[in-house]
């Protein structure tokens, strides 16, 4: 390789200026989402300047304080951190059961249980509504508009990701370890709860948060299978988007909380998460 | 005996759930798409109906428009974002400084709701105060209309599934490309080869298998697009960009006409499943091709 050394600067030069050109797409409309959520009307039909120097607080304060808004935060919250949970949960204990048994079928319950996350959602709407809605009904309980109904659903995408993710980590993990214990007389309990949840945690961890984001995302199932008690924060934000007009600055308020949280996860543990988001196509 | 029952208790809660959410709702839209189930008809409830539904679908053109519209797009999308993504995932090999800051930066759409997509989106490009179409006037004079031009909307729709996804592209080809062993490339640079034919004879049939995952996960992806969508147009200027999974949401339940809403979803997931069979099939073949 005889490149002469002004070409590699240039590619160097070159390599930095797509960096920083895709950079600015990527981040554009983001901190274009920002800018109109710190604007006042008056201010945002003044013409579309990039730069901001005031901040309109209003916005934020009048979804924050409105009590409707707050319980779409409190779903969400609920919503999506007991997924996550009830997703970690049921996924460490079918890992660890298809990883040391030998069930009948564990192949294809596998591959079974992966096929469910490929699902299209519009196929699934009708039906998971009509179900919660008009058939599965209890005296004059139904699972519609309920937190758990919306929990469950979110598990048909998450709980596959998550024993895919975590199949490969747990069958890494040396059976001598379990059956040491099982000699000490532990049971197999206290084997996963000993052994496997510290060895993999990392893993578990990632599943949970990527979980907890799909969830703290989802709009389609939230928006036809909730009315007034389990409405989340998407379901609200697209509220905003009215025959009578739009209040944008709010509405891009509240677009940008609904993006925080999975921004901070991004940032605080982007490593993983990244190896975790792309673990679907790339098994290590 | 008695431990192969309790590997069946750990594994019965996922597949409690997962028959639940996932099995019991496609059984029960095969069986509805028989019926004639419509809210305000004269006969609520079930009435009979066989095939009925399928053969209106058929003869359906709003929704074989929205089928066709939705292949078109994915089909856009999907090639643009294997392209992109490939070549950005080439420059993220090399060893810069701040490599690690761009690729955050580039990865961060992924984490972004797909309905806040789309409302970032429209806020960028809303005639009226969206810079967008604010300085494409002002600089060159174009007048950009997503609520007008059906194609400026396609293009914007687009360029936001660009955003949004051509990361998760590059990131798993980056992490393929990563794992690759060295001595291979090392070896066919001193045997003289040039980099088309390092990158047709080395590179692509090592990372088939990653290149493949990729493209079936996109495209079954792009083919259900919904959020954003909805958030940016509406499906509009009128029904020009009502993709299938849109045009299912907006039909079915307004109108409540469930056993043909049924019929419609389960076309839409045959339609699916077989599209990205067929060309999951013609890419390893090609890929075949190219190895031999």
């Amino acid at each position: 390789m005889a490149s002469r050394p002004w070409r590699k600067r240039l590619g160097k030069v070159g390599t930095y200026l797509i960096w920083i050109i895709l950079s600015g797409f990527t981040l554009l409309p983001i901190y274009w989402l920002f800018v109109v959520s710190a604007r006042s009307r008056v201010e945002l039909f003044g013409g579309p300047s990039l730069l901001q120097t005031s901040f309109f607080a209003e916005n934020y304060l009048k979804p924050l304080s409105s009590p409707t808004f707050q319980g779409y935060l409190i779903n969400s919250l609920i919503i999506a951190t007991s997924n996550a949970l009830l997703v970690v949960i049921c996924a460490v204990c079918a890992t660890y059961a298809l990883s040391r048994y030998r069930l009948k079928g564990d192949q294809s319950i596998f591959f079974w249980t992966i096929t469910n996350r490929m699902a299209p959602p519009a196929v699934f709407l009708l039906p998971l509504f009509l179900l919660y809605a008009k058939v599965i009904r209890i005296g004059g309980w139904s699972l519609f508009d309920t937190h758990i109904g919306i929990i469950l659903v979110y598990c048909v995408f998450n709980l596959p990701f998550a024993i895919w993710l975590l199949k490969g980590i747990v069958d890494g993990i040396p059976v001598e370890l379990d059956e040491a214990a099982l000699v000490d007389g532990a049971n197999r309990l206290t084997v996963i709860v000993r052994i496997i949840v510290p060895l993999a945690a990392p893993s578990i961890a990632i599943a949970g948060i990527l979980s907890w984001i799909f969830a703290w995302n989802e709009y389609l199932f939230a928006a036809t299978l909730t009315s007034v008690n389990a409405r989340t924060v998407t379901t609200g934000l697209a509220e905003f988007v009215t025959v009578v007009g739009t209040n944008w600055g709010q509405m891009a308020a509240v677009a940008f909380i609904a993006i925080l949280p999975g921004l901070l996860f991004l940032s605080l543990v982007q490593r993983y998460i990244v190896t975790g988001l792309t673990f679907g196509a790339v098994k290590e | 005996m008695k431990s192969t029952r309790t590997g069946w208790g750990l594994l019965a809660p996922t597949l409690i759930i997962l028959a639940f959410v996932g099995v019991l709702p496609f059984l029960y839209v095969f069986y509805i798409g028989f019926f004639d189930w419509t809210m305000f008809a004269a006969k609520t409830g079930l009435v009979f109906a066989g095939v009925n539904n399928y053969r209106r679908l058929v003869f359906d053109n709003d929704f074989l428009a929205a089928l066709a519209r939705t292949v078109q797009f994915a089909a856009w999308a999907v090639v643009s974002e294997l392209i992109l993504g490939f070549l950005l995932a080439q420059l993220l090999l090399r060893n810069f400084r701040g490599r690690s800051i761009f690729r955050t930066i580039h990865a961060l759409p992924l984490v972004v709701a797909p309905i806040a997509v789309g409302a970032t989106w429209r806020l960028f490009t809303i005639p009226g105060f969206g810079p967008l179409p604010y300085y494409l006037d002002k600089w060159f004079g174009f007048d950009y209309n997503i609520s007008r031009y059906p194609s400026h909307a396609f293009a914007t729709i687009l360029l936001m599934d660009i955003w949004h996804w051509t990361p998760f592209v590059t990131l798993t080809l980056l992490a393929g490309l990563t794992a690759l062993p060295r001595e291979p490339f090392e070896q066919a640079l001193v045997d003289g080869a040039n980099r088309l034919q390092v990158f047709r004879y080395l590179t692509l049939p090592m990372i088939q298998p990653i290149l493949l995952t990729t493209v079936f996960i996109r495209i079954m992806d792009a083919l259900r697009i919904v959020d954003e969508v909805w958030m940016l147009t509406g499906g509009g200027p009128g029904t020009s960009n009502r993709y299938v999974g849109l045009h299912i949401w907006l039909i079915v339940f307004p109108k409540t006409d469930y056993g043909y809403g049924a019929a419609m979803s389960l076309l839409t997931l045959y339609f699916t499943i077989v599209l990205s069979w067929l060309l999951f099939i013609a890419i390893a073949q090609a890929g075949r091709q190219t190895t031999a």
